[in-house]
């Protein structure tokens, strides 16, 4: 764990649950693996407010406990899973994701399931039927069915699973052996269990219920958690499955490219090839399975409008493209051909590193940068020759490229002493070194950029309480009906220089936001290039 | 390897590119600027449906976090001194139970925390709690203070103090009242509702020469 990525985690920590959790967190993700009774005492909280905190990291799967170093009859041991403390980042897209692909209701299913961590199907169903019957106009309501049946669909395409199941059961209903708590160090993977896809069998009937104003909000958070009537799926929680939705990511990003560099219909068929291969392709495979072309040809939906000989150019089309999207790998069945996963990742990777270096330093330095990355190991001269630029300036752009770490020197000597008089100095750009930089870059602007919206947020902070008060009295106001006069009275209240103070807060936090989320993006394309990366070695 | 010899110089810096008489950068002296001027300006950021709707959903997403009971603010700080009015001001809920109730066949034994009961009934004697000591010993006392006020006050109040002592039972902190219920004398007025005006006008004492207000 580098700072960078330990100082985000605690940011991100703080932003959700609050600083209780923020301190037990980063505490334990520094110390790696520690027992109850070490964390309370190292933190120097009460030991309740570890254990709460413990009980909230755990049920939203970012730590998890196991057997520890002394074996099953010593103290439990946890540990933090900090990839899933970065996951926060990127909820809003899962959000959006689920929306465009399953409408309101898979939108409103994966909220829950990400803000509660873990959900059983029938207190899912019964919570976004309420909310959705509450956006309904008056007299409908959402029936349990859809939402079910919404929540299979969710199910069956892999993007909710299972949780595992815990080894020690210390209860009679599931009638489990009772076997020791796993070593933590190795963390049961959902996949592993063979139920992990399998829809419980639920009866659950009715529709959602329109909240009444009257009702007490503690109302209904007791009902919510309280479900007391056992629907018959008792014990099974979902979580919201991570990989599948990376995996989802990716192909978007691939078909994004080939759209950019080619065109439409070439999208289309990239976009089909990987629809074909979804459930056959492992996670982190370096290529999808070998699909011939005819089946790509009856697999193709017919609004694409693309006839059997112009597949069979556009395939040649992609194969010859130099940045081989698509590899063919034998002639049968009209040929076959694979999607080149890890190829088409290391060339988006190459890609964001080279805008980046273009929209620091100048296009200049990324003719260079490029051209290093093309061609490995150049000497000075060399570079100069190449790239087309007079010496001086071209020097001056290779030390600031240096001076950044994006570009190393390898010293090749001739003699046995590395005289300097008589070795070789070339430059290199090494892509799988860099984009780590670069990610580590990106986890440190994501920091400041909480931080910058903490900082905002905390120096107006007087102003927005006086806001929000003054929606509360409006809101008052217009529910007991009082005239105009009044309400234009109350809005007085802020007077216009601090309404504009307001407007520029909340321009300023809305950029600060979005600009997370967009360098959110770039952290997933290089985490997926080096795990990628990784995965093939 | 830098070269022992006396007048040598090994390195020549005619090879990393810096000609003679070249004039290299000038050294900095001072740490680089808080916000050095860009040569470069950054892109745009990308705006849209996607961008607006993703924005929102975050900023949603992050309020709904703050009402959720998985937020955990720490417990109140203590105060200097004890106030008359904490005991009608409403303080946060700084007992330690988890607000939401979590499937413990899930969770570690030993992250329970035992709930609190809301009435504590002085008359059932063992309760089964996962001992705290000093909640044991509260509850003694409890029992020991009345039966000591019950023979002093033969149970003229009785009933007073009944309805006293439960709403002061179910608070978390015990000690306050417990001083409360050692000062009160013997009377009909129930004492938590009398002010004796201590508070009111303590300066009287010092510098007359003061115009008061």
């Amino acid at each position: 764990m580098t700072a960078q990525e330990v100082r985000l985690c605690g940011l991100l920590l703080q932003e959700h649950f609050g600083n209780v959790v923020e301190k037990v967190g980063t505490h334990l993700i520094r110390s790696g693996v520690l027992n109850l009774r070490a964390l309370a005492h190292e933190t120097k909280l009460p030991l309740d407010l570890v254990k709460k905190s413990l009980c909230v990291l755990v049920q939203h799967g970012m730590c998890t406990f196991g057997a520890g170093r002394r074996g099953p009859a010593g103290p439990v041991e946890y540990r933090i899973n900090c990839e899933h403390v970065f996951h926060m980042l990127r909820y809003p897209r899962y959000i959006y994701t689920a929306k465009s692909l399953y409408g309101d209701t898979g939108e409103l299913i994966v909220e829950e399931i990400l803000q509660r961590g873990q959900m059983t199907m029938s207190s899912t169903v019964k919570t976004v039927a309420d909310r959705l019957t509450h956006n309904m106009p008056e007299g409908q309501s959402m029936d349990y069915s859809e939402v079910v049946s919404v929540f299979s669909q969710l199910v069956e395409t892999h993007f909710l699973q299972r949780c595992p199941p815990l080894a020690s059961a210390g209860s009679s209903s599931s009638g489990a052996v009772d076997t020791p708590l796993p070593v933590a160090t190795q963390p049961t993977e959902p996949e592993n269990h063979p139920d992990c896809y399998k829809l419980p069998y639920i009866n659950l009937t009715g529709q959602g219920k329109r909240r009444r104003s009257s009702e007490d909000g503690e109302a209904d958070q007791l009902r919510y958690y309280d479900c007391d009537d056992d629907c018959g799926d008792d014990g099974i929680y979902w979580q919201v499955n991570f990989q599948r939705f990376h995996l989802h990511f990716r192909d978007q990003a691939i078909i994004s490219a080939v759209s950019c560099k080619l065109d439409q219909s070439s999208s289309e068929i990239v976009r089909t090839m990987l629809r074909m291969s979804e459930v056959t392709t492992p996670a982190h495979a370096a290529f999808t399975q070998a699909l011939s072309a005819n089946e790509i040809f009856r697999a193709l939906l017919s609004s694409y409008n693309i006839a059997r000989p112009i597949l069979d150019q556009y395939l040649s089309l992609l194969v010859d493209d130099p940045m081989e999207f698509v590899g063919k790998t034998g002639d049968s069945g009209g040929g076959m051909y694979v999607v080149n996963l890890h190829r088409a990742l290391a060339n988006l990777a190459r890609a964001t590193l080279e805008s980046v270096v273009q929209e620091r330093f100048g296009s200049r330095s990324a003719r260079i940068f490029r051209l290093l990355l093309r061609k490995r190991h150049l000497e000075q001269k060399q570079v100069e020759d190449f790239a087309m630029i007079p010496a001086k300036e071209a020097k001056d752009m290779l030390y600031k490229l240096l001076s950044e770490n994006l570009v190393q020197l390898q010293e090749i000597p001739k003699t046995p002493d590395y005289a300097p008089s008589r070795t070789f100095y070339l430059y290199t750009v090494n892509q799988l070194p860099t984009a780590r930089l670069l990610l580590q870059n990106c986890y440190k602007t994501v920091g400041n950029l909480i931080e910058r919206r903490l900082y905002e947020t905390k120096e107006n902070k007087r102003l927005l309480e006086k806001s929000q008060r003054i929606e509360a009295i409006l809101a008052s106001l217009q529910a007991t009906g009082a005239e105009a006069a009044q309400l234009t009275e109350v809005e007085e209240m802020i007077t216009v220089p601090e309404r504009q103070q307001l407007e520029s807060l909340r321009h300023h936090i809305n950029k600060l936001d979005s600009s997370e989320n967009q360098v959110d993006e770039t952290i997933f394309l290089l985490k997926s290039y080096i795990n990628s990366t990784q995965a093939s070695h | 390897m830098a070269g022992r010899g006396r007048g040598h110089r090994t390195f020549s810096v005619e090879i990393v590119g810096i000609g003679k008489g070249e004039s290299l950068p000038p050294s900095s002296v001072q740490p680089t600027p808080l916000f050095p001027p860009l040569d470069q300006k950054p892109v745009p950021l990308q705006t849209g449906e996607e961008a607006e709707y993703m924005l929102a959903l975050k900023q949603e997403f992050r309020g709904a976090m703050k009402t959720l009971p998985f937020y955990i603010r720490p417990a109140a700080p203590k105060k200097d001194v004890e106030r008359y009015s904490d005991k009608y001001q409403k303080i946060e809920t700084s007992d330690n139970s988890l607000e939401w109730k979590p499937d413990w066949r899930r969770f570690p034994k030993e992250l329970r925390v035992r709930e609190k009961r809301p009435l504590r009934d002085p008359e059932k004697s063992k309760v089964p709690k996962q001992t705290k000591q000093p909640r044991v010993n509260k509850e003694e006392i409890i029992r020991k203070l009345e039966t000591l006020e019950q023979k002093e006050e033969e149970g003229s109040s009785d009933e007073e103090e009944g309805q006293k002592k439960k709403p002061e039972e179910e608070e978390a902190e015990g000690e306050e009242e417990y001083d409360e219920e050692e000062f009160e004398d013997e009377t009909d007025y129930i004492m938590s509702y009398f002010d004796n005006g201590e508070e009111f006008g303590g300066d009287s004492d010092e510098n007359i020469d003061e115009a008061v207000y």
